[in-house]
C-alpha cells in the first residue's frame, strides 16, 4: 500500500480530534456546572474548571426534588423492567425460533408491524387503562406497557436461530423437561445476546421520558428524566442543581459504558453491529 | 452413539407414558406457554391501545361521555394552522438535519477506518459517548451552553467577533439549536453503524481499483458509497422514524417555542392530549403520524428494492 503524506495524516488527526472534543466536551461542561455554584456557569469569561460546590448542589437538589428518592425510583423501575422484559422476550424469541406451531408466522408478523408503529399512538388509551384500574402515578404503570418489547423479541429470535436443533433434541432424549432446557441450556448459551438485549432494554427505560411524564404525577414517584424536566420548568432555575441532576443521570451509565464498551455499543445499537 | 440414543429415546417414551395423564407441558403446547406472557402483554398494552386510539380519533368528549363524530377530528386537523406548522417544522428538520447527520457520520467513519489511524477503539468510544445520554439530559446541557447572554457557545463566538445569537428565542435560530442538539446526540451512533458496514467491504475491491489507477476520491464514490447502500437505507429509515417522533428535545430545549417555531408533531399531540385533555383530537394526530411513518417507510423500502 502507498504511504499517506505526513501533511494529510496530520489533517486527518486534527479532524478526528476536533470531533472527539465536540463529542466529549459537553460532558466535561456538565461536570464543571455540577461542581460550581449556579451563577458560576454563566460567568463571562467562563470558568472552565471544576469547583468545590458539588456537595452543596447535591444536598440542595435533594431538598428541592428528593433526588435520592428519584434515583431509587429510576433504579427500581429500570431494573425490574429489564429483568421482566428480558425474560418474557427471550422466552418468546425462543419459541419463535425453535418451535413449529400453528399461528407462529402470523403472530410474528404482527410483532414486526408493531416495531414500525410509534409508541405515542398508545399513550392516550394507556392513560385511560391505568386510570380505570386506578394505577396512575404507580411504578407498575411505568414498567408494564413496554414489557413485551417487539424489537427485543425479534432480536432474541434472530440470535436463537443459531442454536443447533441437535443440542435441544439431545437434551429431550436425555429426558430433560422443556423448562429445564430453556433455563439450563438455552439461556447460558445465549448469554452474549442476552447481555446486549438487557443493555438495550435498560437504556430504553432509564431514558424513557414521555410516558413517565404522562403517568407520574407526584414528585416522590418521579424518575430521573421527569425530575430533571421539572427542574428546568421551575420559574427560578438553579443551574448548579440542574447540572448535578444531569450528572447523576449520566455518570452511572457512563461508567458502565467505559467498562463494557463492546457490549454497550452492540446493545444500544440493538445488535445491528456484530462484534 | 446412535444405538444408545435410540435406547434412551425408548426409555423416555416409557417414562412419558407413565406420566402422561398429569402432563400439560408437551412439545406441542410448550411454544404456546413460552409466547403466552409476551402475547398477553402485547395484546393488552399495544394491540388494544392501537385499536382504541383509532376509535377515539372518531370521537369527541361531550361532558363525561364520548360521542361518535365520524371524521370531525380529521377535518378540524386539516384546517388547523398549528398542525400544519408542526408538520412543517418536523419535515424541515427531517430534510435538513438527517442528511447532515448521516453525511457527518459517513465522513467520520471513513476517516476512522483509514489504515493510518491508530487508537481506533478510543475514537470509537469517544464518538459514541453522546449516544448513552438521556435525551432529556443532553437537551438540558445544550440549553445551558446555548444561553443567549451567558452561554458558552456565544462566548466562544464572541472571541472570533460574532455577535451574540439568540439561539433559543429567535424562531430561526431555535430550529438551528434543536438540530445542533440532535446532531450531537446521534452522529456517533450512526457513525458506528457505518464503521461496521465499512469493515464488511471486501478489501479486494479497493486493491483492484488501485491497480486500475483509480483515485481515492473515485474509490469513495464508486466503491464505498454503493457498497454502503444497505447501511444508508437502514440509518435513513431509523433517523426518519426518530425525527417524526421528536419530543424530548423540543420539550426541554424550547418547549416548542418561540412562537411555535419548534413545535413538532408529537409535541402537539402531547399538548392536545395531556394539557387540554382533548383525547379524540390527539388520537387523530397520532393516526396521521402512523400514516406518515407507514407511507415513508414503505417508500424508502421500495426505493431501495428497485435498484437491487
Amino acid at each position: 500500500m502507498k504511504q499517506m503524506s505526513p501533511m494529510k495524516k496530520t489533517l486527518l488527526y486534527i479532524f478526528l480530534f476536533v470531533g472527539v472534543i465536540v463529542s466529549v466536551f459537553p460532558f466535561y461542561w456538565m461536570f464543571v456546572g455540577a461542581t460550581n455554584p449556579s451563577g458560576e456557569i454563566f460567568k463571562v469569561p467562563p470558568n472552565f474548571f471544576p469547583g468545590t460546590h458539588g456537595w452543596e448542589n447535591f444536598t440542595n437538589l435533594n431538598e428541592n426534588v428528593g433526588i435520592i428518592r428519584v434515583l431509587g425510583n429510576s433504579l427500581f423501575i429500570t431494573l425490574t423492567f429489564t429483568v421482566l422484559s428480558a425474560l418474557i422476550c427471550t422466552a418468546a424469541g425462543y419459541a419463535f425460533a425453535k418451535f413449529q406451531f400453528k399461528g407462529r408466522n402470523q403472530i410474528f408478523f404482527l410483532l414486526l408491524v408493531a416495531i414500525m408503529i410509534p409508541y405515542h399512538v398508545t399513550l392516550i388509551p394507556l392513560f385511560e387503562i391505568f386510570s380505570k384500574v386506578d394505577w396512575l402515578n404507580t411504578f407498575q404503570a411505568v414498567i408494564l406497557p413496554q414489557v413485551a418489547y417487539p424489537f427485543a423479541i425479534f432480536l432474541m429470535r434472530q440470535n436463537m436461530q443459531s442454536i443447533p436443533d441437535s443440542l435441544l433434541e439431545a437434551a429431550r432424549v436425555d429426558g430433560a423437561g422443556e423448562f429445564h432446557i430453556f433455563f439450563r441450556i438455552v439461556l447460558p448459551v445465549m448469554r452474549p445476546a442476552l447481555a446486549a438485549v438487557a443493555i438495550f432494554l435498560f437504556m430504553f427505560q432509564w431514558n424513557n421520558f414521555i410516558w413517565p411524564l404522562v403517568v407520574l404525577q407526584s414528585q416522590d414517584m418521579y424518575t430521573m428524566p421527569v425530575a430533571l424536566s421539572s427542574l428546568v420548568g421551575m420559574s427560578r432555575i438553579d443551574y448548579g442543581q440542574v447540572m448535578m441532576g444531569t450528572t447523576l443521570s449520566t455518570l452511572p451509565i457512563m461508567i458502565f459504558f467505559l467498562l463494557l464498551q463492546k457490549q454497550f455499543i452492540s446493545g444500544i445499537l440493538g445488535g445491528s453491529v456484530k462484534e | 452413539m446412535s444405538q444408545s440414543n435410540v435406547q434412551g429415546g425408548s426409555q423416555v417414551k416409557a417414562k412419558e407414558k407413565r406420566k402422561r395423564p398429569k402432563k400439560w407441558i408437551t412439545p406441542k403446547t410448550v411454544p404456546y406457554i413460552f409466547i403466552l406472557p409476551a402475547v398477553l402483554f402485547f395484546l393488552i398494552f399495544t394491540v388494544y391501545p392501537v385499536i382504541s386510539s383509532l376509535l377515539l380519533s372518531f370521537q369527541t368528549r361531550v361532558g363525561s361521555d364520548y360521542e361518535f363524530v365520524f371524521l370531525e377530528n380529521y377535518t378540524r386537523l386539516f384546517q388547523d394552522p398549528l398542525f400544519y406548522k408542526s408538520l412543517g417544522n418536523t419535515f424541515l428538520i427531517l430534510i435538513i438535519q438527517v442528511p447532515i447527520q448521516l453525511f457527518l457520520a459517513v465522513v467520520i467513519a471513513v476517516a476512522l477506518n483509514s489504515q493510518f489511524v491508530k487508537m481506533k477503539s478510543f475514537f470509537r468510544v469517544a464518538f459514541f459517548m453522546p449516544a448513552i445520554t438521556a435525551l432529556v439530559a443532553s437537551s438540558i446541557i445544550f440549553m445551558i451552553m446555548l444561553d443567549e447572554n451567558y452561554g458558552l457557545v456565544n462566548y466562544l463566538l464572541s472571541i472570533v467577533g460574532v455577535e451574540p445569537i439568540a439561539w433559543l428565542s429567535d424562531p430561526f435560530w431555535a430550529k438551528v439549536a434543536l438540530m445542533v442538539a440532535i446532531t450531537w446526540r446521534w452522529t456517533g451512533y450512526n457513525m458506528v453503524i457505518f464503521l461496521a458496514g465499512l469493515q464488511n467491504i471486501p478489501g479486494s475491491l479497493y486493491e483492484a481499483a488501485e491497480m486500475d489507477g483509480a483515485s481515492k476520491l473515485r474509490q469513495f464514490f464508486y466503491i464505498t458509497i454503493p457498497q454502503l447502500k444497505p447501511i444508508f437505507l437502514f440509518t435513513f429509515v431509523l433517523s426518519t422514524i426518530g425525527t417524526l417522533q421528536l419530543f424530548d428535545e423540543p420539550y426541554i430545549l424550547t418547549e416548542g417555542g418561540p412562537n411555535n417555531s419548534t413545535l413538532t408533531i408529537t409535541l402537539y399531540l402531547y399538548e392536545n392530549g395531556f394539557r387540554y385533555f382533548d383525547f379524540g383530537y390527539a388520537s387523530a394526530i397520532a393516526y396521521v403520524l402512523v400514516l406518515i411513518i407507514g407511507v415513508l417507510s414503505w417508500a424508502q423500502m421500495k426505493w431501495a428494492g428497485e435498484d437491487k
